[in-house]
């Protein structure tokens, strides 16, 4: 999916996460923030890449402010954003198809 | 992922617990606090411009926590709404036992519900059938047509009651002693036992008043209802003291079911057990005191 305009998902409450994805150029620049960075910076900057991956996001810039979510709250957060930016996040989620 | 087994249609549903399915702090935990069921709102409690966000949560919710036997109920958008279908899909693609059709007032709205649900199962390849219904009624048309919304479908589990709605709509406010929602309620619980299935009380708001709390809940059992929804875990353990049977009601149970198992294999129809007149009518409310005490972990028997 290409990201064609800013959106944001997710709130700063805690175990939620606040993604933001804007348009890039360079491949997928990733500023991660987290209240666990110490524990579990890896894992969910691992989760975050995945997600973009499986959902075919090849240039954007996406700041993430994690308050502790768990990694599907992560997931769920990302695809958000990244359908929000493509103006289809509504209807017709293809549901256990990119959405796993 | 997270299979969960086929849904089943009458199972204990003492307390059922709202719960906003954009929250993931309350949807991960949900499963500990020993509920029956829990209700994962994409409703009311959801922002309108956080409904997208709400089912992408929902939908990872169901797939990845474990909620173990707590049934798992989805209150999905009025018909009303243009969030309803998408709301649909989520649910049974996820996997979702049921769904509360939201503001319900005729059999259409069950079968327009219906007809997305199996669209959605055909579409998503889960077995057809396997989500469940129940309708909440949240008008005075809705209380009138309470009988054609409980047969409306082999997939309705149950009915409750809204009363926040309700009430607004009849120009009243909550009563201690319930004369506020009396007619109502006992309309609908006619309507749901005329149709054999389950019956939910609304909830009770006002967490600092327990008197005013047990009262009702006492009175939801005295009328008959199988459960009652719930906005607060602190609510459960009471709610699940009253529906629970006595020790007395239990043992008179068992032996209905006893004597009346062995009377129907000599041939006989009416008897006396501790000296009142007994029959086959009894059967039914015998046994189910007893599943009742063995979900409530009081009988241990093996009569059911």
């Amino acid at each position: 999916m290409e990201i064609l305009k800013p959106a944001m998902a997710g709130t700063l409450e805690s175990s939620d996460a606040q993604v933001t994805v804007e348009p890039g150029t360079q491949g997928i620049q990733l500023t991660l923030s987290s209240s666990v960075m110490n524990q579990y910076g890896r894992q969910i900057r691992a989760t975050i890449l995945e997600t973009l991956e499986r959902l075919e996001v090849k240039n954007a810039n996406v700041t993430v402010v994690d308050k502790g979510a768990l990694d599907c709250t992560l997931k769920a957060r990302v695809e958000c954003a990244v359908f929000r930016s493509a103006d289809c996040s509504q209807q017709n989620i293809p549901w256990g198809g990119v959405i796993v | 992922m997270i299979p969960r087994p086929r849904p089943e249609r009458f199972r204990l549903r003492r307390t059922m617990m709202f719960m906003n399915a954009q929250k993931p702090g309350l949807i991960k935990d949900a499963y500990i606090y020993g509920c029956d069921s829990i209700m994962l709102d994409l409703e009311d409690a959801v922002a309108e411009n956080q409904k997208d966000a709400a089912r992408f949560s929902l939908y990872h919710a169901l797939k990845t926590i474990d909620y173990g036997d707590t049934e798992v109920i989805v209150r999905i958008n009025g018909l009303d709404t243009p969030h309803w279908q998408e709301d649909i899909r989520v649910c049974v693609a996820g996997g979702a036992d049921g769904i509360r059709i939201a503001k319900c007032e005729s059999a259409k709205d069950v079968h327009t519900v219906e007809e997305a649900v199996l669209a959605a199962e055909r579409e998503f390849g889960v077995e057809e059938g396997r989500t469940l219904l129940m309708a909440a009624l949240e008008s005075p048309k809705g209380i009138l047509n309470a009988y054609e919304i409980c047969s409306a479908s082999e997939r309705m589990f149950g009915v409750a009651i809204s009363g926040g709605d309700f009430r607004k709509c009849m120009q009243t406010t909550p009563q201690p002693d319930g004369i506020d929602m009396l007619a109502a309620r006992g309309q609908m619980l006619l309507a749901a036992r005329a149709a054999g299935i389950q019956c939910f009380d609304t909830v009770f708001t006002d967490l600092d008043d327990q008197a005013g709390f047990e009262a009702e809940v006492l009175q939801n059992k005295t009328m008959g209802f199988d459960g009652k929804s719930l906005i607060n875990p602190k609510q459960i353990r009471f709610v699940h003291q009253v529906f629970a049977p006595t020790e007395k009601e239990l043992i008179q149970a068992e032996k209905i079911v006893r004597v009346v198992r062995e009377n129907a294999a000599k041939g006989l129809g009416v008897f006396t057990v501790d000296g009142k007149m007994i029959d086959i009518a009894f059967l039914p409310g015998a046994e189910r005191t007893l599943r009742l005490g063995k979900a409530c972990g009081m009988y241990k028997g093996d009569l059911v």
